[in-house]
């Protein structure tokens, strides 16, 4: 492919770029299903924490204390989802399309009610952007996640609860709490998503800069089966198409220039081919969706 | 008339959010009431906006009926759009009744395209219908922009829209319901959708295709049991899925502007997910609900000159607010609360044994 060299240390890097904002996504998009709350909302959640997160560095100076605060609020947000969905019983793709509607609404209101501008916030200082140390860190939000399903006596909660949620009764625990935790924590995740797009893929926030990817990690969450490394892969596999069509775009090959339009759709035909291909049938936890 | 108590509240708590920025909530209820109402071409934009939203709402009510999500209504009208605008330039020649009825065609045979391949790989090779669809959109979307920036590109405008196609291929120059309101982009297919919607209620109700197709969405495995192939029917139920999502695309290709504007849809596939629930999938629930969902969407895009601190994405927030109260009134119905609109009082539901209304 000419000039375009795939095992370049930089193309890894700027795979790993493109996939944190994925990787915390579709983590916390697992918590959720796991516990059995379908789980629509990221791309919301993911809204509200790129906002806060460039709102709060823009007040405070500091990208990372703005980080922080995305979790904060998007754990905070995750209440108002967990009360319609866990308390009340609403349903959850009702619940979790309102909050995205909810979420684009509420951000261009916010902005002109603090910033009195039609939807971005003030751009933070270049030195002040977060670098590759939220990449770690989405990696151990992974092995976290990873440990606390499969190791620990609340990860069995949370797989009780989308198994077979009568059993968790059963034993004398509250489905209910266990999916109010869950889906807290799927907030906070799935708003650093939203953060590091802000503070680390860019410097502001941006209308609608999450673009859809609150959908992929949903998309990469059930390629990888609903479990926390798998899910990794997926997510991977996204960002090295992202990071390709990024590199593609104007490059000719052999004379030829693809169309960039090509590229772009590159990663989503590809996505439905895997998953026809190679992946088969979903394994999605048997409670999920249903009361 | 189930979720009216639910959508009065919602509406109610978006209205108070408007308080926060210091504006009259009644104020803002006569903005979006006169924008939506004010005048014949305004009527005439809700109206137009009313014949999408009826499209994709069905469009994801069929879907749910047999118990697929359907988030692919928004690239389904798409790749229709820009197919049928591909297909006028290609064959400006053909003349009229022959014309009219092949873009047609060709509309609702890439609408059906869009719904096939999720449709097909769900029954046959278990991809979730939930990816493939929304994989699709972003191709659509990526397919339609590929044909405006590098092949169709309007020579005499600076946006990135299509030429206009012939008036062959239009309905414009019959069109009686566009007479009415002058200037407006309301047409034909208003008609249309009305007639789809009455269609599909009885496709539901009377017919054994549709009860065969409610009965795999309640319960696949019931339905093989009783010989209902559910294979067969995810196909079916995705195909008219898309076919519907295509009436969005001729309204405003066929109907109104005869050409393809990038983001000439303000993402109708997404509301008319909203729609859908609203009306719980009723098909005569969607024309109610439609028509209120427009109401707000036009009403809302007057709120940036009329006030200081709202904009128009104040109409999220209400589609939101909607949303949650109707959701609410689903656990209200369900636990035991009701409220009659009649009778004005708050009711207590008798429980049977298990809890269940």
């Amino acid at each position: 492919m000419g000039e375009i060299d795939i095992f370049s240390l930089s193309f890894i890097l700027s795979v790993l770029r493109v996939s944190t904002p994925l990787i915390f996504a579709a983590q916390a998009g697992l918590l959720s299903e796991k516990s059995g709350v379908v789980q629509i909302g990221l791309e919301g959640f993911m809204l509200a924490g790129a906002f806060s997160g460039a709102v709060f560095a823009h007040l405070t100076h500091s990208s990372y204390l703005g980080f922080l605060m995305a979790f904060v609020c998007g754990a905070c947000a995750s209440f108002l989802f967990s009360l319609l969905v866990v308390r009340l019983k609403t349903d959850a793709i009702v619940a979790g399309t309102g909050f995205n509607f909810l979420m684009v609404g509420l951000i261009p209101f916010l902005t002109k009610f603090i910033f009195n501008s039609t939807g971005s916030t003030p751009p933070i200082p270049i030195e002040l952007r977060l670098s590759y140390e939220v990449t770690v860190f989405a990696f151990a939000v992974v092995l976290g996640i990873y440990f606390l399903i499969s190791k620990t006596r609340w990860g069995y909660w949370i797989q009780f609860a989308g198994e077979y949620p009568d059993g968790l009764t059963a034993c004398g625990v509250s489905v209910d709490k266990v999916r109010w935790v869950s889906v807290f924590l799927c907030g906070g995740l799935a708003a650093l998503g939203g953060a590091s797009l802000s503070l680390f893929l860019s410097s502001a926030y941006s209308p609608l800069m999450t673009g859809g990817r609150g959908f992929i990690a949903l998309s990469a969450l059930i390629l990888g089966k609903w479990k926390p490394l798998p899910t990794l892969m997926g997510c991977l596999v996204f960002g090295v198409f992202d990071a390709l069509q990024i590199r593609l775009q104007g490059v000719p090959i052999n004379g030829f220039t693809i169309p960039v339009q090509w590229i772009q759709i590159l990663p989503y035909v590809l996505t439905i081919v895997l998953l026809a291909g190679f992946f088969g049938r979903s394994q999605a936890p048997a409670y999920l969706g249903k009361r | 008339m189930k979720s009216f108590f639910g959508f009065l509240f919602g509406l109610f708590c978006a209205l108070m959010i408007v308080l926060l920025a210091g504006e009259s909530p009644l104020y803002i209820l006569e903005i979006l009431v006169r924008s939506s109402f004010g005048s014949k071409y305004d009527f005439g934009l809700t109206l137009f906006y009313m014949t999408s939203l009826i499209f994709t709402g069905l469009s994801v009510s069929t879907a749910f009926k047999s118990g697929l999500f359907n988030i692919g209504a928004e690239g389904q009208l798409n790749f229709s759009a820009i197919c049928m605008v591909v297909f006028a330039t290609s064959y400006p020649g053909i003349t009229f009744p022959g014309s009219l009825l092949m873009i047609l065609l060709v509309g609702i045979l890439s609408g059906a395209i869009w719904g096939a391949i999720p449709g097909l790989l769900k029954a046959y090779r278990g991809s979730h219908e939930v990816i493939v669809t929304m994989m699709l959109n972003f191709v659509s979307a990526g397919i339609s922009s590929y044909f405006i920036s590098q092949k169709l590109q309007n020579p005499d405008s600076q946006n990135p829209e299509s030429p206009i196609i012939g008036d062959a291929f239009r309905t414009n120059f019959f069109d009686f319901l566009n007479k009415l309101f002058p200037e407006s982009p309301v047409n034909l297919f208003f008609v249309v959708a009305i007639l789809a919607a009455v269609a599909m209620y009885f496709f539901f109700t009377k017919t054994a295709l549709g009860y065969e197709m409610i009965a795999v969405g309640e319960n696949p495995s019931a339905a093989e049991r009783a010989s209902i192939s559910s294979k067969k029917f995810v196909v079916i139920s995705l195909v008219l899925s898309g076919v519907l999502a295509s009436g969005a695309g001729m309204n405003e290709v066929v109907g109104y502007s005869g050409q393809y504007k990038i983001g000439f849809s303000p993402e109708f596939g997404f509301m008319g997910i909203a729609v859908a629930l609203m009306s719980n999938n009723h098909p005569l629930g969607i024309i109610a609900n439609a028509f209120i969902m427009s109401v707000f969407h036009k009403g809302a895009s007057d709120l940036d000159i009329e006030t200081e601190t709202i904009t128009k994405d104040f109409s999220k927030i209400i589609q939101a607010m909607v949303l949650f109260g109707v959701g609410l009134q689903y656990y209200l119905n369900k636990y035991g609360v009701t409220f009659s609109f009649f009778n004005g009082f708050f009711k207590k539901k008798k429980l049977n044994s298990s809890g269940r209304v």
